[in-house]
């Protein structure tokens, strides 16, 4: 009983950090997003993502997070299966390395890709001394994405790193002893039970890829105009709150459906397993 | 249309800010003695908000805004009372006609004498009446290019703009009002008009530059052509003064078919609560000290008429900074929108930016 008591104590502040910092700004926005600048009752705001421009801009955000996240993975796997089987004692100082990057201001990044994909950046300059032709990256779709890989490769790297170090050394061992060859043991040992870091990774990039807009503001040139562009400028540029909060709520949605389907995913592969 | 530098200066400047608000804390915008004051971002020299402080021992709590459209948000949220602003021509158009102005008291400031004629003339298309404002500076918008990469014959037109041989070296500015001005100046328009048709051939217009432009930028478009990532940008004078500091190949011009004059000023708003201190303030942006010392810190077009003697011919001669009468006379002022063509065109370049 004063164990509860002294737990729930303990959360308090966190409690308190939720309520002002999540709740009740979630609150605000709904309120915003359910009424018009007059203060009237409406759904247009939800409506609103029915729009041409807006529709586009969410089907972009769709693509480039998408686009980002399988990226991340095709990567990020290899990485941490490359980390996870080091025959070095100290594992740490290599996560500790992949970890660094994330010290250094997130925009501080972003701007040196901005001088490595200009016109007359690094990357040009490094390609017409060797005699190839130069590219045209910077301020498009392409550096945009790049930027996010850039950005959230982190963030699946270790999910999935994590997950690989539970596995059990004696199952995989196990499979080989029964006569499975690396890649069936990979295929059918590691990577099922590494899922949930997998997902996690899925979710911890696609979800922050699908709603930034710093990334595309910075490397997009004011020519990529992503669902978080949209909301942005209607608070600013549009001073339209009630729009920006509307079409906020609809993101959420896709935020909140994309979730739920990456949960459905990794239950029905647990239950598989016990079977 | 604020002044840029490297972002250093910028993290210096925001750096210096909060310190000098911090003076002015505690129950901040009722103190009594604490003068609230907005202003674009780094508009003002360091120096000169020290001294006013000293010399009249009014403390400032001095804040900065980035665009026309978040000092109208800020102010309009109304949580501090500001007690004088500078802001853009047609941003006080908007705000007289909404009736937040409170007029100036001219006779209370022994330094207007010293601001041109001519600015306080042009400031008519805001302020008709001449009640509200006092001009802080002005300059105009146009096309800073590179002279290696193009001639002076084809800046000298807002269609080389549309030439396809320089795709993706051409820079537009991430401003609606700007952009669309130099679209319906191609168009023969006039950069005022409220004409929904013209309007919707502004933004195709727009649409069909779009291919051929780098990147729409406002911040970064001097260091942008500094580098020489680009061969043209459309900016404002300032920004185009900055950019030839730092690279001689570059040059600014005002296309022959005219442009966009704009005078930033100060004026009182209604939620002013030390009116007086707001005088001391608007008068002491006048005095002659001071206007040199933001001048040189800002490089835009200085309205009083003291500044000169403190600069060399160099300077003065230089019509990118001092607009000639020439180029004055094919620019103009922006009107303010109406709500309903305010939400028009800010569908319409959300419509390009998507495009």
């Amino acid at each position: 009983m004063i164990n509860r008591f002294r737990t729930s104590f303990l959360a308090a502040p966190y409690a308190v950090w939720v309520l002002i910092c999540t709740i009740l700004p979630l609150f605000y926005i709904l309120g915003y997003a359910l009424t018009n600048d007059a203060g009237g009752f409406t759904l247009s705001n939800l409506f609103a993502i029915t729009d041409a421009v807006h529709l586009k801009s969410l089907w972009l955000s769709i693509e480039v997070a998408f686009v980002t996240t399988i990226i991340c993975l095709i990567i990020a796997y290899p990485v941490a299966l490359i980390l996870h089987n080091l025959k070095i004692s100290n594992k740490g100082f290599v996560v500790f390395l992949f970890i660094l990057p994330m010290w250094m201001n997130f925009m501080l990044r972003i701007l040196a890709w901005q001088i490595i994909l200009s016109n007359n950046g690094i990357l040009n300059s490094i390609l017409s001394a060797i005699g190839l032709p130069t590219v045209h990256i910077l301020y498009t779709k392409t550096a945009v994405t790049l930027g996010m890989v850039y950005d959230f490769l982190p963030y699946m790297i270790l999910p999935i790193y994590n997950a690989l170090s539970k596995i059990n050394d004696q199952v995989v061992e196990a499979a080989a002893d029964l006569g499975a060859n690396w890649w069936t043991t990979f295929i059918k040992i590691t990577v099922p039970l590494s899922k949930d870091g997998i997902i996690s990774g899925i979710i911890m990039v696609f979800v922050p890829a699908l709603s930034s807009f710093v990334v595309s503001n910075l490397l997009g040139g004011g020519k990529v105009l992503l669902i978080g562009n949209v909301i942005e400028q209607e608070f600013t540029l549009a001073r339209n709150w009630n729009l920006g909060s509307g079409l906020s709520i609809i993101l959420m949605i896709f935020v909140l459906l994309s979730m739920s389907i990456m949960n459905k995913v990794d239950e029905s592969e647990n239950g598989g397993m016990l079977v | 249309m604020k002044k840029k530098f490297m972002s250093l200066l910028s993290v210096l400047v925001f750096g210096i800010t909060p310190i000098l608000s911090f003076t002015g804390c505690g129950s901040d915008a009722d103190a009594t003695d604490t003068l609230v004051v907005l202003n674009y971002g780094k508009y003002i020299e360091a120096d000169v908000l020290k001294r006013f402080q000293k010399e009249t021992g009014i403390k400032v709590k001095y804040e900065e805004y980035e665009s026309v459209e978040d000092m109208y948000a800020k102010y309009k949220a109304g949580s501090i009372n500001y007690d004088v602003i500078c802001t853009s021509d047609y941003m006080i158009e908007t705000l007289r006609q909404e009736g937040e102005l409170i007029p100036v008291d001219y006779n209370s400031l022994p330094n207007y004498k010293n601001i041109n004629p001519d600015i306080i003339e042009a400031s008519a298309a805001f302020d008709p009446s001449h009640k509200y404002t006092v001009p802080y500076f002005y300059g105009t918008v146009g096309i800073l290019y590179n002279t290696n990469m193009v001639d002076e014959d084809t800046v000298s037109s807002w269609d080389c703009l549309w030439n396809p041989e320089y795709k993706n070296r051409i820079v537009m500015i991430n401003s609606q009002r700007d952009a669309f001005m130099v679209a319906q100046k191609k168009l023969g328009y006039d950069i005022n008009t409220t004409d929904k048709l013209e309007l919707e051939n502004t933004y195709k217009l727009l649409c069909d530059e779009k291919k051929y432009v780098y990147a729409y930028l406002q911040d970064e478009t001097y260091e942008c052509m500094i580098s020489e990532d680009a061969a043209m940008a459309v900016c404002y004078s300032g920004e185009a003064a900055m950019g030839m500091e730092y690279n001689d190949d570059l040059d600014y011009i005002v296309p022959n078919e005219g442009g966009n004059l704009w005078i930033d000023s100060w004026f009182v708003p209604r939620t002013c609560k030390h009116y007086d201190a707001a005088m001391k303030w608007i008068d002491f942006m006048c005095e002659e000290k001071a206007a040199t010392e933001n001048f040189e810190y800002v490089w835009y077009a200085t309205p009083n008429t003291k500044v000169a003697q403190h600069e060399d011919e160099k300077t003065l001669a230089d019509e990118t900074v001092f607009p000639t009468k020439e180029t004055l006379g094919r620019c103009k002022l922006y009107e303010a929108y109406d709500k309903e063509t305010l939400d028009y065109t800010t569908t319409l370049w959300k419509k390009l930016k998507a495009y």
